[in-house]
């Protein structure tokens, strides 16, 4: 993306350096009749001087792919701005960032990955935005031996590591710490009887799931498990059902805006029990489409959420207002979000990797990237905007109950519930 | 399931029908005058609905650098036909239609305290600049190949909602908006309670069909459309101008679709690509009517409507799943039932 006329220095060097080039220029001139030739030298020429422009050898090379367009694109954009503020060095090392746009497309998102593995040459892959999209990727990954950090929140993506998933990290938290956290708060408050509603495709279930699995743990009870579209234009049916199954608390399984329909379906019906929220709303268009129907909910986010609110002494502070602060100063205040954060924390996480991986081979060879999966493994007590780092072997995410907080809404804010 | 909540659900499946029987009757005016199935109907619920939401914000709406857009090109095309034609005297009149009235518009929303204006005021503005997107769309995408069949001008209609579907995302961005309901506020009615904006959509959902109905029955230009419908070809002998009677049923189809997403906007979250999954619920009622009969188009969306409602209450997770299985046996109904002609292709 980067490109310039010291570009092309550094590209001839790194040419020289490293001898197996994508094409022959001496076979391919062989492989042409002296008319074609002459008719087609102009083009040749212009093709020739572009081979070294599209192996940029010398630089650290980052395929990143976002859902910066279709439904998940609420998600993808603060991503994508991210990608713009951070650092264009890493231990010295000039940074080529290239951002593709895989429209919230499983298909569009591996052939981003293909592209950035046999065209771009990339030494790590970070995307994609949503699950599906990354889960499809950890294949082209692994073929190709390029580590990849995904930023959709899945526990499948990492989980268990295992020949292909050794490649394959993630940033945000997994929903089982989250919904951990959410029966935690509803048995410390005497819930005993819960409804759930929650998208119909891959999010929703995940949480069903979860949800289900941590709350029997619990004693608590599920009385109505109810599925609506991120496209409905009403749930009555579902909150109906919910209210009649009469509940101590509504769980609701939604990601950004859609997520306040039933909300707002469940007041007007007045239900009057406890709302409880996922962090999959945590960005300020929820709190401006809910209103006042989200007064009291709770939720549980990522510390970058309430950064400014987290104690003194909390580790995450400092790396978190880090964040909000680069996003703030160039998008105006209050538009950071904790979607754009995960795409912080993954370059956090390079930052810390690519200096050990340095002393070990140089970008753009197969041993660099070895080493980068190998360093990105060793990555220990890394604070970052939603949490703290520690990868091991056997995790890739390396979160612990320090990547969540509970919060609630009040007057039309995200308050930390101490 | 008591009474109360069946009573409910029925009304939440009525005000939905609504919104869906207008669409349809949409579609079966596109389809039958210009033989186009107008999968782009949708957007036009999302644009209205966001761009009443960007007035009601006091900003300009980028719907309105989009109709200059298209009013210049629809301009510099006609006016070079015009000119090609040797009839320059219908050159003001192009340009006073494509330039000089968004022009207008522009200045006007821009010298207005936009957020300070009255709802009524603010929905006017809306549809003003919504709904010139209609007829200008049909003269850039469709009137060129007016004559096609009707594959290609599905193909083309594709084409159009994609670019619409993308521009939307550009113009309002991935999150969606609210906008404050025509009168706040719920009626005690026996046993249930109703709000304000449900009655709102019923009542104007009724008019527009009224309206719709006297337009098509009475005036000469409602004349004109049924008679291309019937046969274009004979409706061009009697001197009706299919281009007009094209522009009219977009006219017609980009209003009733942005008063559509006007109307729902209030109880619902509207995103760009809404109007989308919207729109084919109405082409399910279309469909139910043959793209061809208004009572039973409008019949069948309210059928959507209710289906939608009472599945949303027994099986959630299968709503969409049993609305759109819905078409299957129509079709095999319609299939059945109606004689097919060789040259519908």
């Amino acid at each position: 993306m980067r490109s310039s006329a010291n570009d092309y220095k550094n590209d001839k060097r790194a040419a020289a350096r490293h001898a197996p080039q994508p094409v022959n220029r001496k076979d391919l001139y062989d492989s042409f009749t002296e008319e074609t030739l002459m008719k087609h030298k102009k083009l040749i020429a212009a093709l020739l001087l572009a081979l070294p422009a599209t192996a940029a050898l010398a630089d650290l090379t980052v395929g990143v792919t976002v859902s910066a367009t279709g439904p998940a694109a609420s998600l993808g954009i603060p991503e994508k701005n991210t990608f713009a503020l951070v650092p264009q060095t890493i231990a010295g090392q000039k940074v080529r960032i290239v951002l593709l746009d895989d429209a919230s497309d499983t298909t569009t998102a591996v052939k981003n990955a293909k592209k950035f593995v046999a065209e771009e040459k990339v030494d790590v892959i970070i995307g994609s935005t949503i699950t599906p999209a990354s889960l499809a990727m950890i294949d082209v990954a692994a073929e190709a031996e390029t580590p990849m950090i995904s930023m959709a929140a899945s526990r499948a993506i990492v989980d268990p590591v295992d020949a292909k998933r050794r490649w394959v990290y993630k940033t945000p938290q997994n929903d089982a710490q989250m919904s951990t956290a959410i029966t935690e708060h509803m048995s410390n408050s005497g819930v005993k009887r819960v409804a759930y509603i929650g998208f119909s495709d891959a999010y929703g279930e995940g949480w069903a799931n979860e949800f289900a699995g941590v709350a029997q743990a619990r004693k608590i009870e599920i009385v109505a498990n109810e599925r609506f579209n991120r496209a409905d234009t009403s749930v009555t049916g579902q909150v109906l059902k919910i209210i009649a199954a009469k509940p101590d608390a509504v769980l609701i399984g939604g990601a950004g805006t859609p997520a306040a329909l039933p909300q707002k379906a469940l007041k007007e019906r007045g239900f009057k029990g406890t709302i409880y929220q996922t962090h999959g709303v945590a960005n300020n268009d929820f709190l401006r489409v809910c209103g006042k129907d989200c007064e009291g909910t709770f939720l549980p986010a990522g510390p970058v959420l309430v950064a400014d609110q987290l104690p003194a002494g909390n580790p995450v502070k400092k790396s978190a207002q880090e964040y909000v602060q680069k996003y703030e100063a160039a998008h105006g205040k209050g538009s950071v979000s904790t979607f754009g954060a995960h795409a912080w924390d993954a370059y956090k996480l390079l930052e810390a990797a690519v200096p050990v991986a340095l002393k070990k081979a140089q970008p753009g060879s197969k041993e660099f990237r070895a080493a980068l999966r190998d360093a990105l493994e060793g990555v220990k007590e890394l604070p970052v905007a939603h949490g703290v780092f520690n990868m091991s072997p056997t995790d890739h995410l390396g979160f612990d109950q320090r990547a969540r907080v509970m919060v609630r809404i009040e007057g039309g804010a995200w308050k930390l519930v101490k | 399931m008591d009474f109360q909540i069946a009573l409910l659900l029925g009304q939440d499946g009525l005000t939905n029908g609504a919104i869906y029987a207008l669409l349809a009757l949409a579609l079966v005016l596109v389809f039958a005058v210009t033989r186009v199935i107008f999968i782009p109907q949708g957007e036009f619920v999302a644009y209205g609905a966001l761009t009443l939401a960007t007035l009601q914000a006091g900003q300009l709406p980028a719907t309105l650098w989009l109709i200059l857009a298209l009013g210049a090109a629809v301009a510099a095309l006609d006016g070079a036909q015009a000119l090609r034609h040797g009839a320059a005297r219908k050159l003001p009149r192009i340009l006073a239609l494509n330039l000089a009235v968004p022009l207008a518009l522009w200045f006007l929303l821009a010298s207005t305290d936009l957020a300070g204006l009255p709802l009524v005021a603010q929905v006017l503005l809306a549809l003003a600049v919504v709904v010139p997107l209609g007829p200008m769309i049909y003269r850039l995408a469709y009137q060129p190949i007016a004559e096609a069949p009707v594959l290609i001008l599905l193909i083309v209609s594709v084409a159009v909602h994609v670019v619409l579907i993308g521009l939307g995302l550009l113009f309002f961005g991935a999150e969606g908006t609210r906008t404050p309901a025509f009168s706040e506020g719920t009626l005690e009615l026996g046993a249930t309670t109703l709000q304000y904006q449900t009655l709102w959509i019923l009542a104007i959902s009724a008019i527009l069909i009224v309206a719709l109905y006297a337009f098509f029955g009475r005036s000469i230009y409602g004349k004109a459309l049924r008679a291309t419908a019937l046969n274009r070809t004979g409706a061009r002998l009697m001197g009706i101008s299919t281009t007009m009677a094209g522009k009219l049923s977009f006219t017609l189809a980009a209003l009733i679709g942005a008063f559509s997403g006007i109307l729902i906007s209030p109880i619902t979250t509207l995103y760009y690509d809404s109007g989308f999954l919207i729109g084919l619920k109405g082409f399910v009622g279309a469909i139910i009517g043959g793209l061809a009969s208004y009572p039973v188009a409008a019949a069948g969306a309210l059928l959507v409507g209710f289906l939608e409602s009472y599945s949303s209450f027994y099986a959630s997770a299968f709503k969409e799943v049993i609305v759109f299985t819905l078409i299957i046996p129509v079709l095999l109904w319609r299939s059945l039932t109606t004689h097919h002609s060789e040259e519908d292709e």
